[in-house]
């Protein structure tokens, strides 16, 4: 069976052995040891799993590890720097958007890739666009008003 | 409520899950028991009342023998830091942040200075478990029992040392200063070479909500940090050294029993160990990729059963109601003589609704790591009840308590779902068999299926009432959902309450609210109806019925930040109101939809619930809490429904089961009504059962069409009239 043996993950090349056809969800939180990205579903329905692949938000559970080649992964533990939270990072913790947070990582990269498409967005286009992610605790209110205060922060910034 | 309602929150009869027989059986031995107290100084809780709470039949909601019946201690340590100790676990209630600001308040000491351990059967003392909105009532009050007293020993030493009257001195910030004298010692210095442990009976709190000066406070999560950046370890992120993946080969379906099984296939891949215990089958593998193969490759003959099916759902509870008079577990409540009164009423309003089978669906599912030594196991899981854990392990190895360590790390929540511990039991049975620590994450799919679930009912509610809009009747039949918050808090001479157990079809048990939210639907739409019958709005309805005063105020509340009266007919929109009594909580909650005519869909635009649960420990935490259960209503009002069919589970899968996203989140306004006259009480439970019958009261309003199903929608639409 082929067998995937380098990965990028943020920004750094690591070394593995795995099957080509592991999911990317189970290579980052075994191997790698990456757990802040979660398990929520396996069927790409929750985006508790959504990790950054070239930028883009993908769901690490039904990314097969063989596909992902040398692209650059993002995971959470990749987008504090230097000690400094991202922004919806800060965001998120400014405005308490998390009750359980087992759905924060996937949130917060979402939003990250949303700010990297939109640096400005409406709230509906906040909604329309972090609709595939399932919070099941309900913070969804606050969720959208961090990603705005993310964006109006990050704007104040540029 | 009072002690005696608190202790009776405990047993709520729907928590059936607490009560089943074991889903494993394994090995055995005995017990026995021990406990620990470090150097500097403990603080120990002694329960009032060690053996009221104790009941037979009821596994790990008893208590268990120990050397002291501790509720909860604290330790000061040398270098300031002060440690608290609670069996209560943190599953995004929040509770890490407000349990520690009541602690912070009480011993005056800055917020940082206190850590949290919870949740760890070895460490905190006993507890029966996180639920029924308890945390806040129960373990908050003696926590700051315990702080009062930690600071009153304190200042006793710090008077000793000085030789001064303890009168005199001062404790505040971590110190205790003797003004006079202009000199001060900090808490860790006069905890440093003591070896003191003292005991102190459960009582009230000491410092009244007015005089609070860090609980009542706004503050965020205290660790939020650790989950922003993924460092949080949840259960489910739990690994040792030579740890295998596990995986548990399920019955092809409920009540199955194994015929054989063939594991020559799974064997064939390199590290898989595999373990068959009676009908229980399962494999480990060095990896999460090998252990789905391994898992693939199983093959299991399994002998099913018909069952029933979700189809004939209603039909089946009605059927199979427990008819015994005699049966301990039926509710009755009567007063007046209801069936002259309803005879006799001007207006009188006769329905029935229905309420189905729902999960929980907690964003992390069950999740374990077993680990096996010397004899011993400690396992790390998500769990509402560590102890109750335990006990289901002690039980399934016939191990004694010693031997057993159950850790709950903050977990993807719960909502009642987590009460039980089979997957600990599976990952430590995994374990022993491999030799090897032992990780066992379900799938969302075992998850859905292999839990437990809300019950599903039926509910027939009659009601009378005169030509001038007082209600003279009320008659409430509730079948299978349970009996929690089934009397009217209205004014009502004439009544009968009564719950009807059934020999349920699908395993159910506790969830946020147990039937709170199924009753409050039903009563409160009825409630509805019988407004219209009378041709009165339905808040000047309610508030002529009702004298009860803080739910009076919450009504009132939540009607002026809502506007109730100023709101203009717009075609096609609609407003409904509900509110309540529940575990110490009062709530009302007004709603506005809008129903699409052509499409049939419908959107909640706007929610305003007013809540009181007594002085507000944490607002920011509450308001968080509540209008998450405000959005988790949705679901069960809107779209969710357990579909099964033969023991199977038809729709095991988030895109078959929809659950509330971004899309359905109305704008949710929380109205806060802070009582610092009135003991604090906990909000996880409650405010869910507000947005359901108000809703259905919306839709009515915009329609006049009358929902009395829980799920309202069909294929996420209105149902055809009729």
């Amino acid at each position: 069976m082929a067998r995937v043996t380098q990965l990028n993950v943020n920004g750094i090349n690591r070394t593995i052995d795995v099957d080509a056809d592991a999911t990317l969800l189970s290579v980052l939180r075994g191997p790698l040891d990456l757990t802040g990205t979660k398990y929520g579903c396996g069927e790409g329905q929750c985006a508790a799993c959504t990790v950054l692949i070239d930028g883009n938000p993908r769901h690490s559970c039904r990314t097969r590890v063989g596909d992902v080649g040398r692209r650059k992964i993002t995971t959470i533990e990749g987008i504090e720097k230097n000690g400094e939270l991202h922004p919806v990072q800060q965001a998120f913790m400014d405005v308490d958007a998390m009750q359980c947070a087992y759905c924060t990582s996937g949130m917060i990269l979402g939003a990250v890739s949303l700010l990297e498409h939109n640096a400005t967005p409406t709230h509906d286009e906040i909604v329309d666009y972090m609709n595939p992610h399932i919070c099941r605790c309900g913070a969804y209110q606050r969720i959208t008003e961090a990603i705005s205060l993310a964006s109006k922060r990050m704007k104040e910034k540029a | 409520m009072s002690g005696d309602e608190l202790k009776d929150a405990v047993l709520d009869f729907e928590r059936y899950e607490a009560r089943e027989v074991p889903l494993h059986h394994f090995a055995v031995d005995r017990r026995s028991f021990m406990k620990s107290i470090g150097g500097g100084i403990a603080i120990l809780l002694v329960a009032k009342e060690a053996v009221a709470l104790q009941e037979s039949g009821r596994r790990g909601f008893t208590r268990p023998e120990m050397p002291r019946a501790i509720d909860a201690w604290l330790h000061v340590a040398p270098d300031d830091r002060i440690t608290v100790f609670t069996g209560k676990v943190e599953i995004g209630q929040n509770i890490r942040t407000s349990l520690a600001q009541t602690v912070a308040d009480e011993m005056h000491v800055s917020l940082d200075s206190i850590a949290m351990v919870m949740g760890d059967t070895q460490l905190t003392p006993f507890d029966m478990g996180t639920f029924g909105s308890m945390s806040t009532p129960q373990m908050g009050t003696q926590l700051r029992r315990v702080s009062y007293a930690a600071r009153e020993v304190l200042t006793d030493l710090a008077a000793k040392k000085w030789n001064a009257d303890s009168k005199t001195l001062v404790a505040e910030n971590g110190k205790i200063s003797d003004p006079t004298a202009r000199r001060t010692v900090t808490y860790g210095e006069l905890a440093k070479g003591q070896l003191l442990a003292q005991d102190i009976p459960a009582e009230d709190p000491v410092t009244p909500p007015s005089e609070w000066k860090i609980a009542g406070q706004p503050i965020h999560k205290i660790d939020a940090r650790d989950f922003v950046t993924g460092r949080h370890k949840y259960p489910a992120d739990m690994k040792l050294p030579g740890m295998l993946y596990g995986k548990v080969i399920r019955p092809a379906a409920f009540g199955a029993t194994l015929e054989s099984v063939d594991f020559s296939a799974a064997k064939g891949i390199p590290g898989v160990i595999t373990v068959r215990d009676g009908d229980f089958i399962g494999i480990a593998a060095p990896d999460e990729f090998a252990a789905e193969r391994a898992a693939a490759a199983v093959k299991a003959q399994w002998k099913t059963t018909p069952q029933s099916s979700s189809k004939e759902l209603f039909q089946f509870l009605k059927e199979n109601a427990e008819t015994d008079p005699q049966e301990e577990n039926r509710f009755k409540q009567a007063k007046g003589d209801v069936n002259s009164a309803l005879a006799s009423a001007a207006h009188h309003v006769d329905a029935t609704y229905t309420i189905s089978y729902i999960a929980h669906c907690p964003l992390e599912p069950r999740a374990a790591l077993a680990e096996w030594k010397d004899g011993q196991i400690t396992v790390w899981t998500g769990t509402q009840r560590p102890f109750g854990v335990r006990q289901e392990l002690m039980e399934a190895f016939h191990l004694p308590q010693e031997k057993v360590r159950v850790l709950m790390p903050a977990m993807g929540s719960a909502y009642g779902g987590k009460h039980s511990g089979e997957c600990a039991v599976e990952a430590a049975r995994l374990a022993q068999g491999a030799g090897h620590p032992v990780h066992l994450l379900w799938t969302r799919e075992e998850e859905f299926t292999w839990a437990y679930f809300r019950p599903a009912g039926v509910i027939e509610a009659k009601a009378g009432a005169s030509t001038d809009g007082m209600l003279t009747a009320w008659e409430f039949h509730n079948y299978n959902s349970g009996p929690s918050a089934i009397a009217p808090m209205y004014e009502l001479p004439n009544q009968l309450n009564e719950f009807h157990p059934v020999k349920a079809p699908l395993r159910q048990g506790s969830y946020r609210s147990l039937a709170a939210c199924a009753n409050h639907f039903a009563r409160e739409s009825h409630m509805d109806d019988v407004a219209h019958a009378c041709g009165m709005d339905p808040l000047e309805f309610r508030m002529k019925n009702l004298l009860h005063p803080r739910l009076r105020a919450v009504y009132e509340a939540a009607a002026k930040e809502f506007d109730w009266q100023g709101r203009k007919k717009i075609p096609g929109h609609g407003f409904g109101i509900s509110g309540g009594i529940e575990k110490g909580g009062h709530i009302a909650t007004f709603a506005e939809v809008a129903v699409n005519a052509a499409t049939r869909e419908v959107k909640i635009v706007r929610v305003v619930q007013a809540f009181d649960c007594g002085a507000i420990v944490n607002p920011d935490g509450l308001e968080n809490t509540i209008s998450g259960a405000i959005t988790m209503g949705i679901g069960g009002a809107f779209y969710e429904a357990i579909e099964f069919e033969n023991g199977r589970i038809l729709n095991p899968h988030f895109a078959q089961y929809r659950v509330p996203r971004f899309k359905d989140e109305p704008v949710i306004k929380v109205v806060l009504v802070d009582r610092k006259d009135e003991r604090s009480f906990g909000a996880g439970e409650t405010p869910i059962v507000g947005l359901a019958p108000a809703v259905a009261n919306a839709i009515f309003d915009a329609t006049g069409q009358r929902i009395r199903s829980m799920p309202m929608l069909k294929d996420g639409v209105l149902p055809a009239r009729g």
